[in-house]
């Protein structure tokens, strides 16, 4: 399990989160929800150690993430960030490989079985073969966004479960279909594999679809967290967006003249 | 090109390295013939007494161009690994050694010894002679870089941006101070002073070799240890933590390398531009990628080659006059690079 303590972070006198605890648990997928500038972001990169709290702490399997070193981290999780701008070029299958990088000199970095893992990674994350080799840069923000899922996957194959893996509005970019296919692998991940998954998403209807819990963020605060069916309610998300919601045929959709 | 070809660049740029080195022996004003390269190699290994013939072929080689070539290629192969990792490391592809203040404090520091030591040290600064020069670079690059680093530093992370910009800072300080030495000089020293800015090999000895040997040799294969991190770090600093890295460490290693590699080949040459900039761009087009793992070492050797080459174009253009060596690298660098710039985009 994945548990974050009364987490409080200050930055440049700001306060971004205020004191919030969530756990995730292994089988179980996780959804951040809120408005824009509500911490969603930061608790993330909060929980996969990237930014040190000013108070409260989070811990794996009861351990203290402050004690875990980046790479033992790295074994154990994957963290899909919002799109990101690569320095120099490389192709779609060498930004993948990259994500090997934590097995190197380990039996599961082995180099023989590198590439293989890799196809593997590229094919379950719906990145066809035509792109492998095609440079990054040249390739579609829905593109660029599968093969950063992919580079995740490949991090934690062969990992000792439970696996961990964090994503940023991993559908922000993709179309309904890639969209649908990315977020049944991630139910997959966490029914078959036992992950533990927390991901950030704007569209409510997808968030009810793959989370078994979800958490409502805003100002830094933790709302409320539950089963989606109740978390996802017209009149919940009324105040928490300051928008009104009308729910038609068990699907959730703002009303943009109201 | 595959993969399998690929793994073969790096013992081929080390091929190439080899062949102009030897042809940078064999070629200049003044001709060695291959028999007379191998006589003086049997001689030296103590397989063969040399023959009266070789005499001069000796000195030439064992005096004159040996050190010139074996210091030329580690110098060459440090500002060439030292500019890849600092485009890597700053996710840049204008940064350069320079950037980090190494040539700027090295300049300074040098033109300080040229101007200052004889009414500051007077008799030691004659006790100390060749090595004089050579230690107060040495210094003044690693002491600009630990101020910018230490400058950029806060709560114990390095911004890259504000390194980047207190590079730029503490760069100009240096400059403006050294233009008040070269104010303060008189007509002899400024002659040093430019020839030094301009870079030259013609002050290479043997005993500068081992000493360049460690603090130009081992850094360049410290860089190249740090391939998988600056290939991690290309995705993002984020990513690059994701991934396992201990950024800050990477960051702290591959600027103290980078820095220690190119003041100490700035302290035997003077200043060679543009070989930290192009060279790792040219290995990034010749081989296709921006694998670390590749073009840290290709980039290492040809940066080597590139040096040895310009130094042996310096001293037969003009022979007996030798051409700064800082001039030759821009004048055949820079047009080839345009070259295979325009190149690239079509």
């Amino acid at each position: 399990m994945i548990a974050a303590h009364d987490i409080t972070l200050r930055r440049g006198g700001r306060q971004l989160l205020d004191a919030v605890s969530l756990a995730v648990r292994p089988g179980e997928v996780v959804a951040l929800v809120g408005p824009n500038g509500a911490g969603k972001s930061t608790l993330l990169r909060v929980m996969t150690g990237e930014l040190t709290p000013n108070a409260g702490a989070v811990t794996w399997a009861g351990r203290s993430l402050g004690a875990c070193t980046p790479l033992a981290l790295a074994r154990g999780r994957a963290v899909v960030s919002q799109q990101a701008r690569i320095a120099f070029p490389m192709t779609a299958a060498e930004i993948v490989a990259l994500g090997r990088l934590p097995w190197h000199g380990t039996p599961q970095g082995a180099p023989a079985r590198q590439a293989g893992l890799v196809a593997a990674a590229l094919a379950r994350a719906g990145v066809p073969e035509a792109l492998w080799h095609r440079h990054y840069d040249t390739l579609s923000g829905g593109e660029q966004q599968r093969i950063q899922l992919a580079r995740a996957l490949a991090q934690i194959e062969g990992a000792p479960a439970p696996v961990a893996l964090f994503l940023d509005e991993p559908t922000a970019s993709l179309d309904p279909g890639h969209a649908a296919a990315l977020l049944r692998c991630l139910r997959a991940l966490a029914r078959e594999r036992g992950a533990m998954v927390l991901v950030v998403l704007h569209d409510l209807n997808q968030a009810g679809f793959v989370a078994d819990r979800v958490a409502l963020l805003r100002e830094g605060r933790l709302e409320a967290e539950g089963r989606p069916g109740d978390m996802l309610s017209a009149e919940r998300l009324g105040v928490l967006y300051g928008v009104r919601f009308r729910a038609a045929g068990g699907l959730l959709a703002p009303d943009f003249a109201a | 090109m595959a993969s399998r070809l690929k793994r073969w660049l790096p013992v081929l740029a080390l091929l190439v390295l080899a062949w102009v080195m030897l042809m940078a022996l064999l070629l200049g004003p003044a001709r060695v013939s291959p028999a007379g390269f191998w006589a003086v190699l049997a001689d030296a290994l103590g397989l063969a007494p040399l023959p009266a013939e070789f005499r001069r072929d000796a000195v030439v080689l064992g005096v004159i161009r040996g050190p010139r070539v074996v210091l030329g290629a580690l110098v060459g192969a440090g500002l060439a690994a030292a500019g890849t990792a600092m485009q890597g490391l700053f996710r840049n592809p204008l940064a350069d050694p320079g950037l980090i203040g190494v040539s700027a404090g090295a300049a300074l520091a040098a033109v300080g010894a040229i101007v200052l030591a004889g009414p500051l040290v007077g008799a030691a600064a004659g006790m100390m002679g060749l090595w004089l020069l050579p230690v107060a670079a040495f210094i003044g690059g690693l002491g600009a870089t630990l101020a910018i680093a230490r400058l950029a530093r806060r709560g114990g992370a390095t911004a890259v941006g504000t390194l980047l910009l207190a590079g730029v800072a503490v760069n100009a300080l240096c400059a403006a101070l050294t233009g008040l030495l070269i104010f303060m000089a008189d007509d002899r020293q400024v002659r040093d002073i430019t020839f030094w800015t301009f870079g030259s090999l013609a002050g290479a000895r043997w005993a500068q070799v081992p000493v360049a040997l460690v603090l130009v040799g081992l850094p360049v294969l410290g860089l190249l240890a740090l391939a998988r991190p600056l290939n991690a770090l290309v995705l993002g600093e984020a990513e690059a933590f994701h991934l396992g890295i201990r950024v800050e460490r990477v960051k702290r290693v591959a600027v103290a390398l980078a820095a220690i590699a190119v003041s100490a080949g700035v302290a035997f040459t003077g200043l060679i531009g543009f070989i930290g900039l192009v060279v790792p761009h040219l290995v990034r087009l010749a081989v296709g990628g921006s694998d670390h793992r590749l073009v840290l070492p290709v980039a290492a050797s040809l940066g080597g080659a590139l040096l040895v080459a310009a130094d042996l174009a310096a001293r037969s253009l003009a022979a007996p006059a030798e051409v700064p060596i800082g001039i030759v690298t821009a004048l055949l660098g820079a047009p080839f690079f345009l070259w295979m710039l325009r190149r690239h985009i079509a």
